[in-house]
């Protein structure tokens, strides 16, 4: 063990190797914090700040999933502003997309007591649904900008760079080289965007047209023929 | 024809990619503007090209773009017309110069002529708010602007805005108005190039301490020690290091760097080399912002003379193993890229999108190299209090916070301006300086440190403008603005203007500012244009503004519902609690 950092977290003690995050010494300790875009395999980028917690003496809440624990540190993860602010971002994330199908994130509103429709007047950021490849379907209708697909797709995994962003602020959206169809990009399918999206916006081809109530054969049909024209094409 | 439609023809940015060849990803930006020189806009032909000279993939070229508002990957004139249309502007008149516009060109904002030849643009602050309203007509400024003077400016003939500086004593502005700033003879008849001697006689640790004794703290807006800054930096491992000078200056009412930048370039160049001997970098950066077209000029211009001439360069001055360069590089229409770590991002060709702190700059900056960034202002102080010694310097202002300082003032004022003055001022002794509210009006509101700021009421004018008051009372000095409100001011229509402004700037990495910028804007446009106050919404806005305020990745959001909050407190009555 690296050099050990002693903490509080909740009044509880807490030993760590130096460079531990806040998030990892709370889970050693049995402690709960919610986590949204984090994921144990990727680059942490701090995005939904959802981990928030407060440390004594900082200016702002830290966010627990990219912050380093320090000697000394007194971490409080249930006050009365970190709950206020987990419910806010949980409300402003229910107005903005659909989150059905983002099962972690439905419990989490029903924790904080998170009112969906407390936004319900605000802009919801739309996209058209993408099925343009045989194998997975894009409903960015259903993304939260969690940033995973992308990563994958660069240099967390595959240095295929076939995905990005467009616009900025409240309009960013994932998209693809002057928004190409995934064929026509350098997109290898290799699937492991599919894999890590937390909220169904990618979803595999067959999955979505079983929901749709198709038939086991009919997909294999449709899927095929697909495959076809892009060989042809 | 219609440009639009008109065939990409590649072989004329064959020069350019031919110049470019070899370069890496931190020439993306650069390339980018020469490329929209060209055509006007980026179209895929061209971004498949400037991809394969830099080897850069597509899609990392395309979220770039996307990123920056001044980059187009639709049919663009290469002419664009930008109206500013944030509060000082908007308080002198921005509307009806923005009416007769659109009825002159027949167009709206976001729109390109038929034929091709002009695109409309309404714009966040263009930093020219002393000379409200104002505009671009391309590269070419316009302030003062009135429906009358529409057609000059249009025609290219209407002058370009002269610097308007007042207060004194002047030692950061002092070459201001009486320097020509492109010739270095005059720049070194005037005093320039001497601080830099008097530092290469000393030792670098030397220079370093004369600075933090001097006790000028950072002039952007997050008051850091400089030449602690400075001494971190020196002390960090890496053989390359960087001096960055952030000359983003895109807070809604800042405009003192800018007439540093155009009006004393050199000395910001001086300035740089100056931090570069302290720290021991051998690599400097000017970034300056996208709207700022005479500034990058005039840069460039010191920055070539100041090589040729032995400046810059290697064994600068004829010292031995002192290496130092610069590169000036073009912001393209992005508030965030001021922040000291998406700047970083934005010179590496990058979307700018502000890093996790720490690691800080001083050991993991640009390039993830140590470096010391500065504001423009600040450089300028230290350059001028290392010229005219510690002793000197600390005549002026207090104990806490010598020497002086440049204040932006805009918005109802008699005589808008940058104001150099010592320390210490009240903000009452500056505006009567300023000659008071415009027209004799009375005083309504005064928002200090600009969109990021605060809001203050006509009570607090006594409040002596100091680094140790900023902190005791929480008003920031920011980057010294100072805007006024008359009585006749809409502050409700205000603080939509604030909330548009960082909804429009979120760079949309984290979810509180992303998501929460949107709301407070929506929110407030309701209020003030669509149907009035409803019940819940001020809890809405307090509660948006804390999780911003305390859950957001950098000062952006951290600082997007500060102003607005600071309104809610002071004038409870704009946004009432129970609604009938
Ligand atoms: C959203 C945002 C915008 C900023 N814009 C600027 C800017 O335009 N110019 C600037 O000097 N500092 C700006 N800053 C502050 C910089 O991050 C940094 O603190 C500063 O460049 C350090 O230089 P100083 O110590 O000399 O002030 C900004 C910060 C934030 C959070
Ligand atoms: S598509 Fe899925 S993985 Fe990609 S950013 Fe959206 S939610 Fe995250
Ligand atoms: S606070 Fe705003 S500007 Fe800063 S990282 Fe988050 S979204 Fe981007
Ligand atoms: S889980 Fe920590 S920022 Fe998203
Ligand atoms: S230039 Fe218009 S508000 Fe600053």
């Amino acid at each position: 063990m690296s050099e050990p950092v002693t903490l509080t977290i909740d009044g509880k003690e807490v030993t760590v190797p130096l460079g531990t995050t806040i998030y990892q010494a709370a889970q050693q300790a049995g402690i709960d914090i919610p986590i949204i875009c984090y994921h144990p395999h990727l680059t942490a980028n701090g995005l939904c700040r959802i981990c928030s917690v407060e440390v004594k003496g900082w200016r702002v809440q830290a966010a627990a999933c990219v912050t380093p624990c320090a000697d000394g540190m007194e971490v409080h993860t249930r006050s009365e502003d970190v709950i206020c602010g987990r419910r806010t971002i949980l409300e402003l994330l229910a107005s903005t997309v659909n989150l059905e199908e983002a099962p972690e994130i439905l419990a989490l509103l029903k924790e904080y007591k998170a009112d969906p429709e407390r936004f319900a007047e605000g802009e919801q950021r739309t996209a058209p649904l993408y099925d343009d490849n045989p194998f997975y379907i894009r409903d960015y209708n259903q993304c939260i900008n969690c940033w995973r697909c992308v990563q994958v797709c660069a240099e967390d995994a595959q240095y295929t760079f076939a995905l990005t962003f467009n616009g900025r602020g409240f309009h960013t959206q994932i998209g693809t080289f002057m928004g190409l169809p995934m064929p026509d990009t350098t997109c290898v399918f290799c699937g492991q965007c599919v894999g890590v999206c937390p909220t169904g916006a990618l979803k595999p081809k067959r999955q979505a047209l079983l929901e749709q109530g198709l038939d086991p054969d009919e997909i294999f049909r449709q899927t095929r023929r697909k495959r076809k024209q892009r060989q042809n094409a | 024809m219609n440009e639009s439609n008109k065939p990409i023809d590649l072989s004329l940015l064959q020069p350019v990619l031919q110049k470019y060849e070899g370069q890496q990803r931190d020439a993306l930006l650069p390339l980018l503007h020469e490329a929209q020189a060209i055509y006007g806009w980026l179209p895929r032909e061209v971004q498949e090209a400037i991809g394969r000279t830099l080897h850069v993939p597509l899609a990392e070229i395309h979220g770039v773009i996307e990123f920056y508002t001044m980059f187009y990957n639709q049919p663009t004139a290469r002419r664009v017309i930008r109206v500013c249309e944030d509060p000082a502007c908007q308080l002198r008149g921005a509307q009806t110069v923005m009416r007769a516009l659109e009825r002159e060109l027949g167009l709206t904002h976001g729109q390109t002529s038929a034929d091709g030849a002009v695109t409309y643009e309404h714009v966040p602050c263009l930093g020219m708010c002393e000379h409200a309203p104002c505009a671009l007509n391309g590269d070419k400024p316009a302030g003062n602007l009135t429906p009358e003077l529409i057609s000059a400016f249009l025609a290219g003939t209407h002058p370009e805005p002269s610097a308007r500086v007042y207060g004194g004593p002047f030692y950061m502005l002092g070459r201001v108005g009486k320097v020509n700033p492109v010739s270095l003879a005059d720049y070194e008849a005037h005093g320039g190039y001497r601080a830099l001697k008097k530092a290469v006689a000393q030792t670098p640790e030397e220079v370093i301490t004369a600075v933090e004794q001097s006790r000028i703290v950072g002039r952007g807006g997050a008051m850091f020690p400089t030449g602690r800054k400075w001494r971190f930096t020196r002390a960090a491992a890496g053989a390359v290091k960087h001096i960055v000078v952030n000359a983003d200056e895109s807070e809604p009412g800042t405009f003192k760097d800018r007439v540093l930048l155009e009006e004393d370039p050199f000395a910001v160049v001086e300035a740089a080399t100056l931090a570069g001997y302290a720290v021991g970098a051998e690599r400097g950066w000017i970034f300056v912002r996208g709207e700022y077209p005479r500034a990058f000029a005039r840069l460039q211009t010191a920055v070539q003379q100041a090589r040729a001439a032995g400046y810059l360069g290697r064994n600068v001055l004829g010292k031995a193993g002192f290496h130092f360069d610069i590169k000036v590089r073009l912001g393209a229409g992005a508030y965030i890229c001021g922040e000291e770590t998406a700047l970083f991002e934005a010179i590496e060709g990058k979307r700018g999108f502000p890093r996790i702190k720490p690691p800080f700059p001083t050991t993991h900056g640009l390039f993830q190299q140590p470096t010391a960034i500065n504001n423009v202002e600040t450089l300028v102080a230290a350059l001028v209090a290392f010229d005219m010694g510690v002793t000197a310097w600390r005549q002026h202002g207090t104990e806490q916070s010598p020497g002086t300082k440049l204040f932006c003032l805009s918005g109802h004022v008699t005589r808008p301006g940058v104001y150099e003055v010592p320390f210490g001022l009240t903000v009452r002794e500056l505006i009567e300086m300023a000659g008071g509210v415009k027209d004799g009006r009375s005083l309504q509101a005064i928002l200090m440190g600009g969109a990021a700021g605060v809001f203050i009421t006509p009570d607090s004018l006594d409040m002596p403008l100091t680094y140790e008051d900023a902190r005791a009372t929480g008003v920031p000095l920011g980057s010294g603005v100072i805007m006024l409100f008359d009585e006749t001011a809409d502050l409700r229509h205000t603080l939509y203007q604030l909330a548009h402004f960082f909804a429009h700037e979120s760079c949309g990495k984290c979810f509180p500012c992303q998501l929460g910028t949107q709301r407070q804007m929506e929110i407030l446009h309701r209020i003030t244009h669509n149907g009035g106050v409803r019940a819940g919404d001020r809890q809405a806005l307090l509660d948006i503004g804390l999780t911003m305020t305390e859950t957001s990745l950098c000062g952006l959001g951290q600082t997007a519902a500060s102003a607005i909050l600071s309104a809610l407190k002071q004038w409870p009555e704009l946004v009432p609690e129970d609604i009938a």
